[in-house]
């Protein structure tokens, strides 16, 4: 599972002398809902040392430092579009884990959602094949064929 | 019942589909190895911040150690800055080739000491050699994530209308130096 | 027993996979039985060479042999037992080694109990069978051999990663594998179905219990991962929808597509083509699975270079496999006879729709764990999609599944009536208000409230409905209690097995929403003798000590947690440091009640304050992740026991399968 992602942190970790883990008390700001809406924005913004880490969540020194300055900004008053945006400026749209949506990422947001739609639309043909055969009219041939079975199979079913 | 007997050509298109989305795959993931083989890391980006102004910038100094690092010394010629740190393994690789930059004495070096004590950062320049012009401390990533940074060490060349031109990722070697860095400041100063 | 024995063995069953890979073939082709025959022998002695390479490496890790390169950077003598088996799978060539070892088993089992089987699908599937053992085994041996040796002999070994030694990860891989394997049987059949050109009805009760056994495992594998991730990092999630996990999963999502449109092929011969795909598709998955770590291609770790033959080896063996089979898909699919018709209201199309979603749910997470690369490759920039793009992508693809879940089991085949089965349903909507309303009242009607209980009142649906199905079919407020026993006891196996597993869904739904919604945590310094409250939960800090592991030093901090006055439990989180090699893990301690988990960590302290940083969360409704886990493999075993899997199909395709009456 993990096992990577955590071999990764443990690599860092030996690399960026001390650790800590994940949000530490210190750096929590004293208004909750301030400190709510830094968790929330932390949680979609990526370690950008690490692997498929959030820096609310990684014990990478950077991701510490990001968190912190995550902080400020929204002590600072920015909303939390402007504190993402702060962080694309600088990093780029790496440091997104949830991507913007843009011309580049259209077939990621959209994408499952038409395979939903053209899977839909093969189901129904497939579901409506008989039609296919049945729109044909019957031969005089066929059609007493069919009640000789259907009389047969209703004899059958009776008993 | 009767078993539907048309075969329209959309069965053959859907039959071929799966094959053709698994040859694209394979180009994809090919194309990665080809792209890890000549060294790209995965986890390495481009700069955003190439061709864009130096960020601001105000950082100081180590004690007894000059004046700090501010975003005016990055203005007026070309330079170089290095982000290091005395627990940064990597940078100690680079360090010899540093020592001769700054050596030659043609273009200026300037530290930034990331996330490290100041005297921790002294002790390791006592014992391996001090190459930066301009040293400024910066124990809370203020700077390392202005410019961008995602490890120790980077190096960044500045222009002389203070421009961010390059960034460096990890040790500078002799062939970085020589084929890239050292023409790129050549160039810049025409 | 010597490694040479070993690598001797391994290197001699590569040609003998050769030997079983295209010689039945070759049989089957002209139709001449001796050549088929040599399938089975040829099976078998793969399974016995492979088997003493992997008993021989075994050896050498239980006997701390550090001459073998594998098991110096791998063991440690001071490991316990347990640990240095599982140091065996815990690296990349061992496990490689368990895949084949785990593959030439289940090939043996059809060798040795096939006898059932059509003569010319049992060689074609085993000589497919033997084409994934050959690739395998050529890999191990050309670029991941575990029986290298080191000279001179290291004293002492370099030891496992301190995260791996841990019961959970230690059967997390051989469950995976024995899922992704099991998969591959299911690709054989596919394959040789192709090839023969034909797919009916005992194809598919030939597919099913391999497909079954697979997806219990692999369901059962994610789940100790998942498991694992939750205790042992400390960070109080289960799920993170990092790449590695997302390997598994998406195998998991065509694979159980795979086990309902089987049921279609049985029971009504239609969905056939759409049946072989996805037999192919979620092997090929499994094996995107398990090269995509191992490749450097996606979860290159920062500053490790990987070996770049490694990865152009996994290229071209995926490229040969998928590919290949794909290819022949292509060519043999649109002339397999078209199915039998049925309703858009039938069970047929609801297992269809069911399929459209797991398909669509499966190619979404594909989608998210590849498009990084997919976008590089096309030059649109680097970018990183994680946790929040899943969630946003994923819960709306599985609502409308879950909703059809508790409708499909009802319908009948061919033509159902929609308005009697909703009928049938409406005590089941009854209770689903009825707990939306409780689960409302009990947490409030913030947006994540309101979120989370729908959330549970979805898991109601399903649980609801799913009784409401079960009761119908052995006519529980019909009948006397002979007579309901009697029902309860001759009703198949494989409904039993359904009804279990969809009730183990609905539980894992109630988990993933109440832990999703209601987590709370508590993240402070203290001392010894302070005390926190998290959740009602009243938990003091009694103090720290330094104790010593087996092979581990650590600071366990002692916490005494009462809730309303009750009876204190004692809670031990620790913080180890392995000695070999020097590594920090952090040991959550975990207190459950049946309903939620009161989880605490300990971080460092400031220097010498005797304080600690504590992290203590309240984990509602993590437990049931772990019961609805269970309950699906549990309900797969025993959908496996049916009597129709253990007997073997009949040679004749059965003529299409009446619905079960009473």
């Amino acid at each position: 599972m993990k096992i990577y992602a955590a071999l990764s942190a443990v690599t860092l970790a030996v690399l960026v002398a001390t650790t800590s883990y994940a949000v530490e008390p210190d750096e929590m700001l004293a208004d909750p809902a301030l400190e709510e809406r830094a968790r929330i924005i932390s949680q979609d913004l990526k370690c950008v040392v690490c692997q498929n880490e959030t820096i609310d969540e990684s014990n990478a020194s950077l991701a510490q430092d990001m968190r912190r300055l995550v902080r400020q900004r929204v002590l600072a008053g920015d909303s939390n579009q402007a504190v993402l945006d702060y962080m694309v400026d600088r990093y780029g749209d790496f440091v997104l884990l949830r991507p913007r949506v843009t011309g580049q990422t259209v077939l990621l947001w959209f994408g499952p959602f038409a395979l939903l739609l053209l899977g839909g639309l093969i189901v129904a043909r497939y579901i409506r094949r008989p039609s296919i055969t049945t729109v044909q009219a019957l031969t005089p041939e066929e059609l007493a064929e069919v009640e000789a079975l259907t009389k047969d199979s209703n004899t059958r079913n009776d008993s | 019942m009767s078993e539907g007997t048309s075969k329209p050509s959309s069965g053959r298109l859907t039959a071929i589909a799966p094959i053709i989305i698994v040859l694209l795959l394979v180009a994809v993931f090919a194309k990665r190895l080809i792209d890890v083989q000549d060294g790209l890391d995965p986890n390495q980006v481009k700069s955003v911040l190439l061709d864009t102004p130096v960020p601001d910038i105000d950082l100081p100094p180590l004690p007894e150690r000059g004046p700090g690092l501010a975003t005016e010394n990055l203005k007026g010629e070309v330079t170089l800055v290095n982000i290091w740190g005395s627990w940064c393994v990597a940078c100690l690789s680079e360090h010899p080739l540093l020592m001769e930059v700054a050596a030659e004495n043609t273009i200026p070096l300037h530290g930034i000491a990331w996330r490290d004590e100041p005297q921790a950062s002294l002790r390791w320049l006592a014992r391996n050699g001090d190459p930066f012009d301009l040293i400024g401390q910066d124990p809370f990533s203020e700077a390392a994530i202005a410019f961008g940074v995602t490890g120790a060490p980077e190096t960044f060349v500045v222009d002389s209308a203070g421009v961010i031109r390059y960034k460096h990722v990890g040790p500078i070697t002799m062939t970085d130096w020589t084929e890239t860095i050292a023409p790129l400041v050549e160039q810049l100063r025409q | 027993m010597n490694p040479e024995i070993g690598h001797y063995a391994l290197a001699l069953a590569l040609p003998v996979a050769l030997v079983q890979a295209f010689v039945p073939l070759i049989g089957a082709t002209r139709r001449d039985a001796a050549l088929m025959a040599v399938a089975g022998p040829a099976a078998l002695l793969q399974m016995l060479l492979i088997g003493t390479a992997f008993a021989a490496l075994t050896q050498a890790f239980i006997a701390s042999d550090f001459s073998v390169m594998n098991v110096y950077q791998n063991s440690h003598t001071a490991k316990p037992l347990l640990y240095k088996i599982s140091g065996v799978w815990g690296n990349h060539e061992g496990s490689l080694l368990l895949w084949v070892a785990i593959l030439a088993v289940f090939g043996a089992a059809v060798a040795a109990f096939g006898a059932a089987l059509p003569d010319r699908l049992k060689a074609r599937a085993l000589a497919v069978q033997g084409m994934i053992g050959a690739g395998f085994l050529a890999f191990i041996l050309f670029t991941s051999n575990p029986f290298l040796r080191v000279d001179p002999t290291p004293a002492q070994g370099l030891g496992l990663n301190p995260l791996l030694q841990d019961p959970g990860l230690a059967f997390h891989p051989p469950m995976l594998y024995l899922g992704y394997v099991g998969f591959s049987m299911a690709f054989s059949f596919a394959v040789a179905a192709l090839l023969e050109g034909r797919v009916d009805a005992a194809w598919a009760r030939w597919v099913r219990p391999w497909t079954l056994a697979a997806w219990s495992f692999l369901t059962v594998g994610i789940g100790l991962g998942s498991w694992w991730a939750y205790y042992e990092l400390g960070w109080g999630g289960w799920w993170f929808w990092d790449p590695v996990e997302n390997a598994s999963f998406i195998p998991w999502l065509t694979g159980t597509a795979l086990l309902h449109s089987a049921i279609v092929v049985e029971k009504r011969e239609a969905l056939k083509s759409w049946t072989i795909l996805l037999a192919i598709i979620t092997f090929s998955l499994s094996l995107l699975g398990t090269f995509l770590v191992r490749s450097g291609i996606l979860t290159s770790v920062h500053a490790f270079a990987s070996d770049p033959t490694r990865g152009v080896f996994v290229l071209v063996l995926l490229a040969i496999a998928v590919g290949g089979s794909l290819t022949l898909y292509a060519i043999k699919a649109p002339k397999l006879e078209p199915g039998g018709l049925f309703s858009p209201l039938s069970r047929e199309s609801g297992l269809l729709l069911n399929n459209l979603f797991l398909a669509t749910a499966a190619a979404t997470v594909l989608l998210g764990t590849l498009y990084p690369l997919i976008a590089e490759a096309l030059e649109l920039g680097t970018l990183s999609v994680g946790a929040p793009y899943f969630n946003t992508v994923f819960v709306p693809l599985m609502v409308p599944l879950v909703l059809l879940m508790g409708i499909g089991p009802m319908m009948a085949w061919k033509r159902s009536d929609l308005a009697g089965v909703l009928g049938r349903l409406k005590g089941a909507l009854v209770g689903v208000v009825v707990v939306f309303g409780i689960a409302l009242a009990l947490s409030g009607v913030d947006i994540i409230d309101i979120a989370g209980s729908a959330g549970i009142a979805l898991a109601a649906w399903l649980f609801f409905a799913s009784l409401t199905e079960w009761a119908g079919r052995v006519r529980l407020f019909k009948s006397s209690p002979a007579d309901l026993w009697k029902r309860v006891s001759s009703l198949p196996r494989a409904s039993h097995g359904m009804t279990i597993a969809h009730l183990g869904m609905a539980v894992l739904i109630v988990g993933v929403s109440g832990s999703s919604a209601w987590k709370q945590e508590n993240i402070l310094t203290m001392g010894a003798g302070e005390t926190v409250t998290v959740a009602g939960f009243d938990v003091t800090f009694d103090g720290a000590e330094l104790i010593r592991g087996p092979n581990y030093e650590s600071v366990q901090g002692t916490f005494s947690a009462t809730r309303g006055g009750g009876k204190a439990v004692t809670l031990k989180p620790e913080r180890r440091v392995y000695d070999q090699p020097v590594q920090q893990t952090t040991e959550a301690a975990i207190h459950t009640t049946f309903w939620a988990d009161l989880y605490i960590v300990l971080g460092d302290g400031p220097a010498d304050t005797g304080r600690y940083v504590v992290r203590a969360y309240f984990e509602p409704f993590v437990p049931f992740l772990w019961y609805g886990i269970l309950m699906m493999g549990f309900g797969g075993l025993v959908s496996l026991s049916d009597r129709r899997h253990r007997i073997g199909a009949p040679r004749k395709a059965a003529a299409i399968a009446e619905p079960i009456k009473a």
